[in-house]
């Protein structure tokens, strides 16, 4: 796209139009459902269950579908590239653009139905986690014990359980208009296009918080392990991350300021925008906080935190400056804009996600990544971010707005050539963390995690193994201390043996969510070509993949073990038996 | 969660509710038997009326409810407010302005 732009003065570039629209659309759309959304759920997915001393989520089957759903909707934007053609409505599709009558063909219903299907795999992990978190959790647990990253992780999932179902009725509402000819946001026949935009962003603007937030966790984390400090003011970035989860579900009106509304109704738009801030920056200080007077150790996930203070702080301010609603009438559309939201974006959610992704890595495979291509891909990624997206908040000034696949103003292009730079120094970062892989992949055997705590962790998931057992704990951990491996560790009890284990209840492996996200894909691809008898066919194999699943009584298997009372017996008296003819003792063999 | 929660005749009388709060708003709508403000009144009545029915039959809410619970509601009720609140205050607003 940057090159596109780059190279556009007074000609055609290299994109057609209809292929640079389609470029934007998917790239919005794969961005925020198909690359921010899984990675931050699959962070979610390996961490929370071991930070609350639990062996599992609370419904690990609906856990399944959730992911074959998204993989699912994923699936339909990539077939959209190679079968018809992706939306070119931009990643919010807004009507009338987005109806029937000025985009026909497929490219809309593909974006309808890749975010019908994934959206219900969101709301069914937003509600996985939150039961999770509020039922699951070591008995000893209490709410204010809980690490930063789950306390986030339960405050995304409750946005993302209640902000969700909106996506799902405005997709589903315009399909509606679009295949059945039904009038909501259509110009005639009592239609109103702008109750889209509205609808569309009571989901949209949590839904930048749902990003963001678990971000904000994995700060938290990485910011006191790698100060060696507890973290600086836990209780306020708790509240910090309650308010904002609260004020996130009234500020969507300032993506839509020039509307139209009556200056009343921005002004409270605006004002409660600008509140939002508060509880955000008063997390920033509580990191810089904690950094400071710690013995801080520069490994690539710091060195993405540190960036993204800095960097965010920026993003902040000029979204506090678009929060002005005639501020906004100046800069609204402009890339101005892009360049703010990436601003936010980028350090906010992405590198909250690699830092994470450098962080938990040994934790999900065994062995630590390279820190010295991780710091070299930080420094691409920070370099090119500020090459690509500084010239655009000069170029919102200078009156450039978005989306252009052509311009005619020269003025322009050196700072389009610096931002396609940037985008080339991204991509180098991109090739470095291609490259940390490789190589620590290969060295694995050197960098093998013995311990499961390569950092000198204070939170629980640093006392299972690397990678944890498939039950994460044999025995549920005794919670005593906020930072409650760190306290462990402190009072010389981290890795003591339990007096006494229990058996282990464990779901049993199951593959109809697989056979759930592979119907979902075809629903949603039978309806985009409006083949209908494709569309009954699959919605007949939901309900049959469902009667099957109701129907089976043993979904969950026992790990007995050895040392708990009933099995001891067992074991006893078997081994008794077996080493009167054989001579062998001990039972060693079937311990976890 | 109590026992009696599940039983049969609690949740085939919810069902039935149900279906009759279903059934009233499409029949209104059909027959066009009243005003149009009327009907709107009498689907958004039955809306809510049925999701109380949900509560209640099928996910065994009454007065015996833990604090949790009621929490967890009174939170959703802030949202339902905020979102629906929010909009019917914004689209009125354009509504009165497109005028």
């Amino acid at each position: 796209m940057r090159s596109q732009q780059a190279m556009a003065l007074n000609n055609d570039g290299y994109l057609a139009p209809e292929h640079f629209d389609q470029v934007f659309s998917s790239h919005g759309t794969i961005m925020i459902f198909f690359m921010a959304m899984p990675f931050l759920t699959g962070l979610i997915n390996i961490v929370v269950p071991q930070q609350i001393g639990a062996r599992d989520v609370a419904f690990p089957f609906m856990n399944s579908i959730s992911l074959w759903l998204t993989a699912a909707g994923a699936a339909l934007v990539m077939v959209s590239l190679v079968i018809g053609k992706f939306s070119t409505a931009g990643w919010t599709g807004y009507p009338p653009y987005s109806g029937a009558e000025y985009s026909p063909g497929v490219g809309v219903d593909y974006w309808i139905w890749a975010l019908l299907v994934s959206g219900v795999g969101s709301t069914m992990t937003g509600i996985n986690f939150v039961v999770t978190i509020i039922k699951c959790r070591a008995p000893k647990m209490r709410l204010m014990q809980m690490p930063l990253f789950t306390w986030t992780t339960l405050c995304t999932s409750l946005l993302m359980a209640f902000a969700f179902p909106a996506l799902t009725v405005v997709a589903a509402m315009l399909g509606l208009d679009r295949i059945l000819g039904f009038h909501f946001f259509t110009n005639d026949s009592g239609g109103n296009m702008m109750n889209y935009a509205n609808l569309i962003w009571i989901w949209g603007h949590p839904e930048v918080y749902i990003l963001i937030l678990p971000a904000f966790g994995v700060f938290s984390e990485v910011v006191a392990t790698f100060s060696q400090k507890r973290l600086f003011g836990y209780k306020s970035l708790v509240y910090a991350t309650a308010v904002i989860t609260v004020l996130s579900f009234s500020v969507w009106l300032h993506h839509f300021f020039t509307m139209g509304s009556s200056p009343n109704v921005n002004a409270v738009f605006g004002i409660v925008t600008m509140i939002i801030a508060v509880p955000t920056g008063v997390k920033i200080f509580d990191w810089v906080f904690t950094m400071y007077k710690g013995r801080i150790i520069f490994h690539p996930a710091m060195l993405f935190t540190i960036g993204f203070l800095v960097t965010f702080v920026l993003g902040g301010v000029s979204g506090v400056l678009l929060a002005i609603p005639p501020a906004d009438f100046l800069m609204h559309n402009s890339t101005f804009l892009v360049a703010h939201f990436h601003n936010v974006l980028i350090p906010g959610a992405v590198f909250g996600y690699f830092a994470g992704f450098q962080y938990w890595f040994p934790k999900a495979t065994g062995f630590k990544l390279d820190e010295k291509w991780g710091a070299r891909s930080f420094w691409f990624w920070i370099i090119g971010f500020y090459l690509a997206f500084m010239p655009l908040y000069a170029l919102g000034f200078m009156g450039m707005s978005r989306r252009m696949e052509r311009y005619d103003v020269a003025e322009w292009q050196p700072f389009l050539i610096v931002a396609a730079v940037g985008a080339l120094s991204v991509l180098i970062g991109i090739v470095c963390q291609g490259m940390q892989l490789y190589v620590s992949i290969r060295d694995r055997e050197k960098n093998r995690d013995i311990t499961g705590d390569p950092y000198n962790g204070r939170t629980l998931e640093w006392q299972t193994a690397s990678p944890p057992a498939e039950y994460n704990f044999a025995k549920i951990p005794d919670i005593q201390d906020i930072d409650a491996f760190w306290d462990m560790k402190q009072r010389g009890v981290a890795y003591a043996p339990a007096k006494e284990y229990e058996d282990i209840h464990l779901p049993r492996n199951t593959g109809i969510g697989v056979f759930l996200g592979g119907l979902g894909f075809l629903i949603g691809f039978a309806v985009t070509w409006y083949i209908w008898w494709l569309v009954a066919l699959g919605f007949l194999g939901v309900l049959a993949c469902l009667i099957t699943r109701s129907s089976q009584d043993h979904t969950y298997q026992i790990i007995l073990q050895p040392k708990s009372r009933p099995m001891k017996r067992l074991v006893s008296r078997h081994w008794r038996k077996r080493n009167q003819h054989r001579g062998i003792s001990g039972h060693e063999h079937i311990q976890p | 969660m109590h026992p009696q929660s599940h039983s049969a005749k609690r949740l085939i009388t919810g069902f039935i509710l149900a279906l009759a709060l279903t059934l009233i708003p499409f029949a209104a709508v059909w027959t066009m038997a009243f005003p149009v403000e009327l009907t709107f009144g009498i689907i958004a009545l039955c809306a809510l009326v049925q999701v109380g029915v949900h509560l209640h039959y099928f996910l065994g809410i009454d007065s015996r409810t833990p604090i949790e619970n009621v929490l967890a509601m009174s939170f959703a009720g802030v949202l339902i407010f905020l979102m629906v609140g929010g909009t019917l205050w914004i689209m009125f607003d354009l509504y009165e302005r497109m005028m």
